[in-house]
Parts: structure tokens; C-alpha cells; sequence
């Protein structure tokens, strides 16, 4: 048990791979060096070392000022956003053993954008004027993903979910969704449709305190279920007859599930917008760090999640600059190279 | 006293009857061997018994209660079953799979008790599979590999056991340790052990009870040396052959008949 | 696993009702629409032209867009087969390979950087975007140990894909008059095609189709596994390579001619399973019937949703084939 930390007390006992913990811990201070060179990079550049000690309180008011009241809420939103949506597609991947599920793959992503765009759409007249406040969007998006999240399941119930009916059934809707988006972009005036391309490709651009307030205690929330579901991924693994014989409903916990991932991919898309790619790769990226099992892989995806948000939101503010570029355009290019990377490493 | 009872249990896959009005006991601290042709629904009877395949009708008890009316967790700590062919995902280890043994005794506190470490230990010793905790499974070799499996299921801990086809795939050696351990296993600690066998002759030399199945039902059922014959054979398999006693352990050993060398008659076989 | 047509008599008549229906289909396609024509009228325009205003639409626009429709769903769906052969993924399509990104980013940087914008210019842009895009696929899941394995094509693959995607998105978010000059072509439509673009593409797609009926007992042989395969005769690397090409080919043609249709190659295989089980022998021709009723029918759907607009294409085709489609999959053919 050299590799291992033994916790064994009375009320709890855990056993603690230390290379995968190690990684984590690499993993945790990438995030924050992230997070500091993000919060520092804009029209003024502050150094990490001064958002450091900005953010601790001993720093210059002025830095204080900017990075509290714009910066900070930003880069927090990307995280959180990169974070749920790698979440949402390491459970997505355990339940439905493919490589390629992800929360885009199955249509959740589909059903917030339809509901993102029809919001855009339907609630503006003719002169370009939203008619609803645009604060209700999110909650567009997110009712548009539970939704689909529940007619996927109820369409591909049938004595029980199969994994591989649920993505299928996913694939379909995620088709008819993102037809219908583009119906409707069709539809509505192109002024329209520029600013629902922008939604769709995911962007943090303008996010404040308000929205970490509403995504923070939602993505709290979700860690202790996560960690309840750990055990019960790992023993899916090994397909559904040995998670049967290991005592596990296998069907009402599918829905718990798809539940969970729509929880964290609802979130993350409804105030970020559809940012692709983070949640087919970022648990890849993990997997090949920390192995297959999920008391690893959920806080690795996690932060690879959040880290590749992060840089892709600080690579959309610079490299145009000044012109912003959603950072959902950046994620595929910050992530694809190093997963690639990695592919070939671990061969 | 039978530890798994089925009484009166219809089986089926969409409207093909698998198994029909079945009562059946297995005998509790003793091995049980299903054999039958293939395709004859002992795999399937097989999960049934594990609630993997819910019943048709009828019912499935354990220890004299309903199955299907347990709680699942509860089933899992007096019953485990290995399926045919388990894989694992990639890159999992022996630690991480056999820990998964312990699944219906742990909870969101609990992953790694004394009790947890000690039932993974022995399972990984009897296997002989302690040098290789942290090898990944999928670079084991097949004998290997089908030990790490068995070993998640002793780690569960439970009286009763129920194996689908064990040692398919397995060379001699590696079958006959895989029969030993399990045997030993029932042998000093009086586990109940349930599985299902192709070899006809190592079925014969390993269980106490053999089920032979035919035609949706048990076609006869009992100590092999009371019920294993020729007739048996034909009937259940449809192969004409010779049972002979094993010149070594004495039970009952089947030569099936077929074409062939032959070197030296000793009984001429009388092809139908 | 069998479909619900047994016997190969049976399989053979579905094949032969399959082409009438095909038949009947684009016949309507010819003379549905906006404009109302008659079959007299459509056969008068190629016998009796008169220059009438039903003639034109008849001979320019219905004609053309019912050929490039078939022509294009057949590609699409035989692609389908290949793909999800090849990966040995039920979920993939010529997507996976990123074709459509790789077409849609080529056409939307020469809107950008070049000013294009006929979409003839498109056609040959698309088909080198395409190309490009699957060939660095294939190349990244070929590179390393134990050369181009099902896992590594589909990953790199679908890395592939979203990288093209996303640069198409920067530049569509960062211009918004390309966004309005390709919106439409990034749906997917066979609306204003020539039968010049056609029959510049067709040869190359008629090869492909023939080449990919051929390989369709290598499919059934490569199903197996990659070790069986072999052990059969199979030059296994040459057939990866063959059935890589003639995606680039269907699928490249296709979202050169008419854009990004993407629910076909996806589910039309499934459907074709559906209907005659796995040997690809069959599954092949019925693909390729399948997807070209389809995307015709859908076409001819397409005038009407929005009249007097046209709907892309590729819009109606999931919104009509997604309902077939949830059936069969509850239908339950696929068990694991």
C-alpha cells in the first residue's frame, strides 16, 4: 500500500491514491496561476503578484476596484462554466461508456440554445427590442436543457434505459433542436441571429457578481452528490449486469445521472452560454492524468474544465484585441493541441 | 436446506419462453453445476436467480425470501454474481477493481474500513493476485485476468456465490486452479457456490449437485455419480458417449463419441 | 441481430420498392412547390419548351435540385455506413471525421479573407476543406504506436471536428456580414444548385458508390474485429485507407454541393439496419436508397414550412427524420 494514504477512522475511512492526489494538486495551483494571470490581463495589465495581493486586501484601491468589480466575477463564471460542463461530460461518458458522450452529443446543450435563441427571437419586436428583460435568459436555457434532459430519458425508457437507446435517443433530439435553432435564426431578424451566434458559441463577456452568485451555490451544491456518485460510476463501469449483482437499480440511477449532468451543464450553459468541446474533452484530458476511476477523474475534469474556460476567455479578450471573441471559440484551440499531445504520449 | 429456491418460474426474452414453471433448489453449502447445450437458458436462469432478468412469472427466493422484493444492497451482501465475460474500463487497476467488491458496504463516510481492507487483502490472497494490485487489468493475462474478476467477488463478501462460465477461455491449468480455489472456498468456509460449466468432466469431479437442463426445464438433477449416464448425455446434449468412472478421482467421466484417430480399441464404440 | 425484411428475396423486393418509391419521389420533387406544375407540364418542358415561366423553374431550379437532393443523400448515407464501420462506433458520422467543420471553416475563411461568394466558388472550396479536414484526422489517428485504431480515429476525429468549428465560429462571431452570406449555407440545402455543379461532382460520387458496394463484404469481415479480419485475408490497412477515401469523397462532395447535412450519415445506417439487419452487403444499397428518399423528401418538405421561404434542408431532414428515428431506436433492435 505504498501508493496509498490508509484514512481509516471510526466515522469515515477513505483510501488515497497519492499519485492521483499529487496530480490534483498540480492541477489546483494551474487553476489559480490561471485565474490570476486572467484577472490580471486587460486594457490595464496588473501583475499576478498585485492581483494577489489586490485579492487578499493589501493591494492598490485601484486594483482592488478593477478586479473585484470586473475582473474577478469574469473569470470566476468561466471556471465554474468550464468546471460543470468537463463535470457533466465525465458522468455522461461513465453512464453511457462511449468516448464521444458529451452533454452537446446528447442534446442538453441543443435544448438550452433552443430555448436560449427562442427567448432572443420571440421576445423582440420589430425594431430590435428585447420585450422581456435579458436577465431572464438563463433561466430559458436552463429550463431548455432540463426539458430535453427529460424527454430523452422518458423517449428512451423502455423497460428500463439502455446506455446506448439514451444516446441515441440524445443524438435524434439533439438534431431536431438544432434544427429548430436554426429555423429560427432563419426566421428573426439577422440582428438577432448575430447576437444568438455569439450565445451559442459561449461567452463570458459581461458577467458580474450576479451571476456568481446565482451559479456558485448551484455548483456547491452539486459537489457533495458528486461525490455520492463516485462509487456508483466506478461499479457502472463494469456494465450493468455486475452493477445489478452489486446491488445498484441501475435504471433509477441512470436518471439520477442524467439529472446530475444536466444540473452542472444547465448551469454552465444558461449563464455561458453553449460552449462546446469542454465536455467531450475535458474528462479525455483527465482520464489519461489520473486513470478510470472517478474519485480521480471528477476533480481532474473539474479543473482541466475550468482551466481551459479560463484561457480560452483570456485568449478571446487578447488575441483580437481590442475586438472580444466569445471564449467558447477558444476552448477547442486551447484544449485540441494539448489532448493531442497527450494521445500520442500515453501510447 | 436450500439457500436459492425458484418456484414455479417462467422465463422469457420478448415472447421466447427460456425456462418454463420451474421449481428448483440449490442446496446451501454445497457446489452447484448447471450444465445443458448451449443456448438451453442456464445463463439465463443463472441471472434470473441474481435478479439481473426479472421473472416472467414465478419467483426467486433467498433464504426463503422473495428476491424481487428485497432491498438490492441487502441481496448484494449474501449474494454476488460474475457474469460472462466482465470487462473493465481501460486502465483500471487490480486495487480498483476488486475494491469495487465492497460497493454495498461502503457509503459516502465509509470507502476504505479496516473490514474493507481486510475482505480485499484475502480476496486478492487467495487469487494470488497481491503483487499485481497495481497492474491494469487490461494488461493481465486471461487467467490472470479472470482471477482479478473472481477476486472482486469474494471481496463482496457473501455466502452465496453464482458464476457464469468461470473458466471459459482458460488453458487446463489455469481452469483447474480457478475449480481449486472456489472448492477450497466452500470446502473451509462453506460458501454456496452456483456456476455454470461447459466441461462436462470437471463439472462432474468438482460439484456436489448437478442441475442438467433441457428443453426449458431440469431434465434431472442430483449427485453426478447418481445421475451422470450415457442416457443423460444423449438426451441433454444429443451426443452419443461413453461414462466411465475417472481413474483418479473415481467420478464420473464422459467420452463423447465423434470421429477421430483411433489407436486401440478398447471398447468398440457403437456409433448410432 | 436481424432486420424485419428476412430472406434475401424479401430484401431484394424491399431493394426494388425502395427505387420506384425513390422514383415517385423525385418525380413529385419535380413538380411540388411554390410554383404549382403538373407532370404534363414537367415532361412538356423537356419535349415542348416554351420558355413559360413553369417550364423555367421546371428545367433551371426543380429538376437540378431533385437529382443534387438524391444524389447527395445517397452519398451521405453510404458515408454513414463507413463511418460508423470504420470507428465501429454506432454514434459516428463523416462529422466525427470533421468534414462538415472542415468545409464550413475553408468556405467561411474565403468569405472572410477572400471575398467569395458564388456559390459555385463555394463548391471547390468546400471539397478541399473537407478533404484537408479528414485527411489531418486520419493522419493524427493513424501517428503513434499500433497505427489508426477505432478509439484513436474517433477522438482525433472529434478534436479535429471542433477545432475547424470553433475558428468558424470566431470569424462568424467576429464578422457579422459572412454570418449573414453563409447562415444559410451552413444549414444545408440543395435550393438554387446547378446541374452543372452536379455533374462536375458526379463522376467522382458514382465512383465512390460503386467502390463502396464493392468493399461491403470487407465491411462485414472488418465487423468482426481487426484480428479476425486479418485471419480472413483482409489487408486490413488498405481497406481503412480505401473506406477513408470514399467518405472524403461522398461526404466531402456533399457539403461541397449543398452544405452541412449532418443528421443522415447518422441515423440512415440505423435505419437501414432496421430494415435488413447487419450484413453490409445490404445495408450499403439500402443506406444509400434511404438517404437519398430522405433528403428529397425533405427537400420537397423545405418549400412548405415556411412558404413562401425556403427552409434549408437540413433542418427539415431532422426535424422529419427524428421522430422515424426515436421510433426505431425504442423499437429496440440495439440491445446493448
Amino acid at each position: 500500500m505504498r501508493k496509498y494514504w490508509v484514512l481509516q477512522r471510526k466515522s469515515f475511512s477513505y483510501l488515497i491514491d497519492k499519485k492521483t492526489t499529487l496530480a490534483i494538486m498540480v492541477l489546483s495551483i494551474a487553476s489559480i496561476a490561471a485565474m490570476l494571470i486572467s484577472i490580471g490581463v486587460g486594457d490595464m495589465y496588473i501583475a499576478p503578484w498585485d492581483v494577489f495581493t489586490a485579492l487578499i486586501g493589501t493591494g492598490l484601491d485601484i486594483n482592488e476596484l478593477i478586479i473585484t468589480e470586473f475582473r474577478l466575477p469574469r473569470v470566476l463564471v468561466a471556471f465554474i462554466a468550464g468546471a460543470s460542463l468537463a463535470l457533466s461530460g465525465a458522468i455522461l461518458q461513465g453512464v453511457i461508456r462511449n468516448p464521444l458522450a458529451s452533454p452537446d452529443m446528447i442534446g442538453i446543450t441543443g435544448g438550452a440554445g433552443f430555448a436560449a435563441v427562442g427567448f432572443l427571437t420571440m421576445f423582440s419586436d420589430d425594431s430590435n427590442n428585447l420585450l422581456l428583460s435579458i436577465n431572464y435568459l438563463p433561466i430559458f436555457a436552463f429550463a431548455g436543457a432540463t426539458v430535453v434532459a427529460f424527454l430523452i430519458y422518458a423517449l428512451a425508457w423502455k423497460n428500463g434505459v439502455t446506455p446506448i437507446r439514451l444516446i441515441l435517443i440524445g443524438i435524434g433530439l439533439m438534431a431536431l433542436f438544432q434544427a429548430l435553432t436554426t429555423l429560427m435564426m432563419l426566421i428573426g431578424p439577422i440582428y438577432r441571429a448575430s447576437q444568438a451566434t455569439v450565445w451559442l458559441t459561449g461567452t463570458v463577456y459581461g458577467t458580474s457578481w450576479k451571476e456568481v452568485k446565482a451559479m456558485l451555490p448551484w455548483f456547491l451544491g452539486m459537489l457533495p452528490i458528486l461525490i455520492l456518485l463516485v462509487r456508483r460510476l466506478n461499479i457502472q463501469g463494469f456494465g450493468d449486469d455486475l452493477a445489478m449483482g452489486a446491488g445498484i437499480a441501475v435504471h433509477r440511477e441512470r436518471f439520477m445521472l442524467l439529472m446530475a449532468c444536466t444540473a452542472l451543464a444547465g448551469s454552465a450553459v444558461a449563464f455561458a452560454g453553449a460552449i462546446g468541446f469542454v465536455g467531450l474533452i475535458g474528462p479525455h484530458i483527465a482520464r489519461r492524468i489520473t486513470g478510470s476511476s472517478f474519485g480521480g477523474l471528477f476533480p481532474a475534469s473539474a479543473l482541466i474544465g475550468g482551466i481551459m474556460v479560463v484561457l480560452a476567455d483570456l485568449a478571446g479578450r487578447t488575441v483580437f484585441s481590442p475586438l472580444e471573441v466569445p471564449a467558447g471559440v477558444f476552448t477547442a484551440a486551447i484544449g485540441a493541441p494539448y489532448f493531442i499531445y497527450l494521445l500520442f504520449k500515453n501510447q | 436446506m436450500a439457500v436459492l429456491t425458484t418456484s414455479n418460474l417462467t422465463l422469457s426474452y420478448g415472447k421466447k419462453p427460456i425456462i418454463d414453471e420451474l421449481n428448483l433448489q440449490i442446496p446451501k453449502g454445497k457446489i452447484t453445476v448447471f450444465i445443458g447445450s448451449n443456448g438451453c437458458g442456464k445463463s439465463t436462469l443463472l441471472r434470473s436467480m441474481a435478479r439481473l432478468l426479472q421473472p416472467k412469472t414465478g419467483h426467486v427466493l433467498l433464504n426463503g425470501k422473495d428476491i424481487a422484493k428485497r432491498s438490492t444492497k441487502q441481496v448484494a451482501k449474501e449474494l454476488a454474481i460474475l457474469p460472462q465475460g466482465p470487462a473493465a474500463p481501460e486502465g483500471l487497476t487490480v486495487l480498483q477493481l476488486v475494491k469495487q467488491g465492497r460497493f454495498p458496504y461502503q457509503s459516502w463516510l465509509q470507502q476504505w474500513s479496516a473490514e474493507d481492507e481486510k475482505a480485499v487483502m484475502n480476496a486478492l490472497r487467495a487469487t494470488n493476485l497481491l503483487s499485481f494490485m497495481e497492474t491494469p487489468v487490461d494488461s493481465l493475462s486471461g487467467g490472470q485476468r479472470q482471477r482479478a474478476w473472481i477476486a472482486m467477488t469474494l471481496a463482496q463478501g457473501t455466502d452465496t456465490i453464482l458464476l457464469d462460465e468461470p473458466t471459459t477461455y482458460l488453458d487446463m491449468t489455469h481452469q483447474v486452479e480457478i475449480l481449486d480455489l472456489l472448492f477450497e472456498l466452500n470446502e473451509k468456509e462453506q460458501r454456496t457456490i452456483v456456476m455454470v460449466l461447459h466441461d462436462l468432466n470437471l463439472a462432474c469431479r468438482y460439484a456436489h449437485h448437478i442441475v442438467a437442463i433441457q428443453d426449458k426445464t431440469v431434465y434431472a438433477q442430483g449427485a453426478p455419480e447418481e445421475i451422470m449416464n450415457e442416457q443423460l448425455v444423449e438426451d441433454v446434449f444429443q451426443m452419443p458417449s461413453t461414462v466411465i468412472p475417472d481413474p483418479v478421482f473415481g467420478t464420473p467421466m464422459c467420452i463423447p463419441y465423434g470421429k477421430g484417430r483411433v489407436v486401440r480399441h478398447v471398447n468398440t464404440p457403437q456409433y448410432a | 441481430m436481424n432486420g424485419i425484411l428476412y430472406g434475401n428475396n424479401r430484401k431484394a423486393a424491399g431493394l426494388i420498392i425502395g427505387i420506384i418509391l425513390a422514383l415517385i419521389i423525385m418525380a413529385l420533387s419535380v413538380v411540388l412547390g411554390y410554383t404549382n406544375t403538373s407532370f404534363k407540364q414537367a415532361i412538356e418542358a423537356y419535349t415542348a419548351f416554351n420558355g413559360s415561366n413553369e417550364h423555367l423553374i421546371i428545367q433551371l431550379s426543380r429538376v437540378p435540385r431533385s437529382l443534387v437532393g438524391m444524389a447527395v443523400g445517397i452519398s451521405l448515407g453510404i458515408a454513414g455506413v463507413l463511418m460508423q464501420a470504420l470507428t465501429r462506433n454506432p454514434i459516428a458520422s463523416p462529422d466525427i471525421f470533421g468534414i462538415n467543420a472542415g468545409a464550413g471553416f475553408f468556405i467561411v475563411f474565403s468569405v472572410t479573407f477572400l471575398g467569395i461568394s458564388s456559390i459555385q466558388q463555394f463548391m471547390w472550396i468546400g471539397f478541399l476543406g473537407a478533404a484537408v479536414a479528414a485527411g489531418l484526422a486520419y493522419a493524427l489517428g493513424s501517428a503513434g504506436k499500433g497505427g489508426l485504431t477505432p478509439v484513436k480515429l474517433t477522438l482525433a476525429g472529434a478534436v479535429m471536428a471542433a477545432l475547424f468549428a470553433s475558428l468558424t465560429q470566431g470569424m462568424l462571431v467576429t464578422n457579422e456580414k459572412a454570418l449573414d452570406e453563409v447562415l444559410f449555407w451552413l444549414a444545408g440545402s440543395v435550393e438554387g444548385r446547378k446541374l452543372s455543379m452536379l455533374t462536375a461532382v458526379i463522376p467522382a460520387l458514382a465512383f465512390a458508390w460503386i467502390v463502396s458496394v464493392l468493399l461491403s463484404r470487407q465491411l462485414n469481415a472488418f465487423a468482426l474485429g481487426e484480428d479476425v479480419a486479418v485471419s480472413l485475408g483482409q489487408k486490413t490497412v488498405i481497406f481503412k485507407l480505401a473506406a477513408a477515401l470514399m467518405v472524403i469523397l461522398l461526404a466531402g462532395g456533399s457539403v461541397a454541393i449543398a452544405g452541412p447535412i449532418s443528421f443522415i450519415g447518422i441515423v440512415v445506417p440505423h435505419f437501414a439496419r432496421f430494415l435488413v439487419g447487419n450484413d453490409h452487403r445490404w445495408i450499403v444499397p439500402y443506406s444509400a436508397l434511404i438517404g437519398g428518399i430522405m433528403l428529397v423528401l425533405a427537400d420537397i418538405g423545405a418549400r412548405y414550412i415556411i412558404m413562401p421561404e425556403e427552409a434549408p434542408v437540413g433542418v427539415v431532414t431532422a426535424l422529419i427524420g427524428t421522430p422515424f428515428f426515436i421510433y426505431i431506436v425504442r423499437k429496440g433492435i440495439f440491445q446493448k
